[in-house]
């Protein structure tokens, strides 16, 4: 007989859950397992909450699994490590992202790139090897290996730098793996929202021209004087996107709307690169002659490998880079997946989990 | 007063061209440029018939206009010499393409990549420098700024050579600039045509597996016994598509007509690559989920600049790679046109310029 989720494991945990499409979640008891000798056991002290969260807790997908605990940018302390752990010891600042596992020996893996490995394990609903299904960390406890945990920077606030586990990396890697770092380059950055915003301020970081491409006028001001944008493009109004057209190496686009592609390769210059991090449910129509016109090029990226998460970690806290957050208490969480759904927010909401999520 | 096309150059010329959207062809008269310094004049011996020829004799993608005398796969004999041409000599073998101009000073001219140039002249139906409208291959003689010449190797036949002047660099360009030429990877070709049996060749010349995917069933005994392909999938098979999913390090995408490209990504490989090169006339649907899920991409690639295009014939003439043609007569030419219309050839028509244009 199948065990109950608060009797499957050895240890108590707690946390909040979806149990159907409405999302809404609720006080939830369930188990984590025992610390294997690769593991490493942190009590969360903060969550950043993911447009992903949203879409999984409501099953947008169709591939959820209730009850669903969501959270896969989640931070904390070490509260004990397995016999065979390294690099981390009690006290340690760490966090998890997206993922906690994977076969660890296809090609994907073998490169730091667990993300595209197709046994990839994600940080909730999804199965683990043990047959369970995974909790993510809307949760007082988190259990993962090692492999799967990044260390925080001492000077990065934990709070803020929750969100760049997951929003974070989805941008960072393909700012690297598609060569959109070098000084002096022009990167457009389409939509400004949880991942929007940490786009920027990477690309900041690495020495770029960055412009914001937004549908919504009034965040102007805080691109410009808040985040350190170069520019500002309205995407509806389009004189100031004729003038802009073929100025950008590369652009981000974090939108996950449906949306018309054609203004954006038009902004890119001949042999720019348009990169998907947000994934629209439908396709999208492509304009076939501009792409051939110009040498360009429409890529997808998906977060990143465990290596690089680290790395981009670390960049950040030498760039003192964090997200722009709204703390939140737990029991606000289904407020904020209704201000979420609206784009309500400047820029991630991350739940202060040390100090509100307590047991029933 | 606008002069006619007769009248607007000092040389005679003569050829086919459309005058209309029904994209008939038919004997015309028009002229040439004086042969200035830096040109060279070719007598034009054979013309590939493009695609795009087709497309564009019948305005299909609306910056047409008439008269149009299509042809930018030309190869012919050199007859004159501008003063400061030193690269080539009377007599010589050489080829023109899709390009005969660009600015010559921009950031994409001086890296070689005249076909990326915002001011890029075409062979035909483009302005050029003087104001002039340019004629193409289906002619007689041709003018060219000798920096746009090729030169054809000397084991290269002429006829069987011209479709590389287009089909040949559209297909090598991105194969070269997308890295698809690591030996042992897995190369899919997508459409059997005049950039499709190319691709095929230089694919296997690279070193590459090669599995053609075509809706036509009937082309794979050819594609795997005569042009050394190693695989064939019918596209409109699902077990087979099924079977080839996550196979293929890349893939060229040479069809035109509109297409789904949701099967052609999820055959790729992670980190692969779909680079296209057909010219459909309207968008087609761009799945983005397997984008992001596998980090692929997307690419298009236009033809070549000049030295690329010359590395391409120098490549295809060490491995004796040439097109398939079927070599026709000038009033062949408007049947040709509806036969590629059906794609019924196997796979570059060529005109006989030499032998069969009279006046």
């Amino acid at each position: 007989m199948a065990k109950s989720a608060e009797q499957e494991h050895p240890t108590k945990a707690f946390g909040w859950a979806a149990t159907d499409t409405s999302g809404v979640l609720s006080p939830f008891k369930f188990s984590r397992r025992e610390t294997g000798e690769k593991d490493v056991r942190f009590k969360v002290l903060y969550c950043g909450i993911c447009h992903s969260d949203l879409h999984m807790a409501k099953n947008d997908w169709g591939t959820s699994t209730y009850p669903i605990v969501p959270g896969h940018e989640i931070v904390g302390i070490v509260t004990e490590v397995g016999s065979k752990v390294g690099k981390f010891k009690v006290g340690d600042r760490v966090g998890v992202e997206c993922m906690v596992g994977a076969c660890h020996s296809c090609d994907s893996c073998d490169n730091d790139l667990e993300n595209y490995c197709p046994k990839m394990v994600f940080t909730y609903s999804a199965p683990y090897h043990d047959g369970t299904t995974t909790y993510g960390g809307y949760s007082d406890v988190m259990v993962a290996e090692e492999r799967y945990v990044v260390r925080i920077p001492d000077n990065l606030p934990l709070d803020a730098g929750a969100p760049l586990l997951c929003a974070g990396i989805t941008v960072y890697s393909p700012l690297q793996h598609f060569g959109l770092t070098k000084p002096g380059m022009h990167i457009g950055v389409v939509g400004l929202g949880g991942l929007g915003h940490v786009a920027v301020k990477f690309a900041k970081g690495f020495g770029v021209k960055v412009t914001v491409i937004s549908t919504s006028p009034s965040k102007k001001k805080e691109a410009i004087e808040h985040l350190g944008a170069d520019y500002f493009l309205v995407s509806r109004d389009p004189d100031q996107m004729q003038a802009a057209m073929g100025t950008m190496d590369g652009i981000i686009d974090t939108v996950s709307a449906v949306h018309p592609l054609l203004p954006l390769i038009g902004l890119l210059k001949s042999q720019g690169k348009l990169v998907m991090v947000g994934a629209p449910n439908r396709p999208l129509e492509l304009p076939v002659f501009p792409l051939i016109m110009g040498r360009k090029v429409v890529a997808g990226s998906c977060i990143g490998g465990m290596k690089e998460t680290q790395e981009m970690i670390d960049f950040a806290g030498k760039h003192n880079i964090t997200a722009d957050v709204e703390v939140i208490p737990m029991d606000y969480v289904n407020t904020a997946m209704e201000r979420l759904e609206k784009a309500d927010v400047r820029y991630r909401f991350v739940i202060d989990i040390g100090n509100t999520l307590k047991s029933a | 007063m606008v002069k006619s096309p007769e009248e607007e150059h000092p040389q005679k010329a003569f050829g086919w061209a459309a005058r209309d959207p029904s994209g008939t062809l038919s004997p015309f008269h028009f002229s040439r440029r004086e042969n200035g310094d830096e040109d060279v004049t070719v007598k034009i011996l054979y013309c590939g018939v493009c695609h795009s020829d087709l497309h564009s004799v019948k305005n299909e993608w609306g910056i047409t206009r008439y008269p149009i005398v299509p042809g930018h796969e030309i190869v012919g004999i050199v007859i004159q010499l501008g003063n400061n041409v030193k690269k080539f000599k009377m007599g010589d073998r050489v080829g023109v393409g899709v390009l005969v101009g660009s600015c010559k000073t921009c950031e994409t001219c001086q890296q070689d990549l005249e076909n990326y140039c915002p001011s890029m002249i075409f062979t035909y139906n483009s302005t050029s420098q003087d104001g002039t409208r340019t004629y193409g291959g289906y002619s007689d003689i041709v003018v060219v700024d000798q920096r746009y010449v090729l030169r054809i190797p000397d084991n290269m036949p002429l006829d069987a050579g011209a479709p590389l002047l287009c089909a040949g660099i559209t297909v090598y360009s991105p194969m070269k600039y997308y890295g698809m030429t690591e030996p042992g990877k897995h190369l899919g070709v997508a459409g059997l045509g005049g950039l499709g049996h190319v691709a095929v060749k230089l694919g296997k010349a690279f070193g590459l597996k090669v599995t053609v995917i075509s809706t036509s069933p009937n082309k794979e005994d050819e594609a795997i016994n005569k042009l050394g392909a190693d695989c064939f999938l019918v596209s409109t098979n699902p077990e087979k598509v099924q079977a080839a999913l996550g196979t293929m390090d890349y893939i060229i995408d040479t069809v035109s007509a509109i297409h789904s490209l949701g099967p052609l990504l999820a055959m790729l490989k992670l980190n692969g690559k779909l680079i296209t090169v057909g010219l459909p006339d309207k968008p087609l649907e761009l799945p983005i989920f397997p984008l992001v899920m596998g980090r692929k991409l997307i690419g298009g690639s236009d033809i070549g600049g000049i030295k690329e295009t010359q590395e391409m014939l120098d490549f295809c003439a060490k491995h004796n790679i040439t097109a398939d043609i079927e070599l026709i007569q000038m009033d062949y030419i408007n049947t040709a046109m509806k036969r590629l219309s059906k794609s019924d050839v196997k796979y570059r028509f060529v005109i006989d310029v030499a032998n069969s244009l009279s006046q």
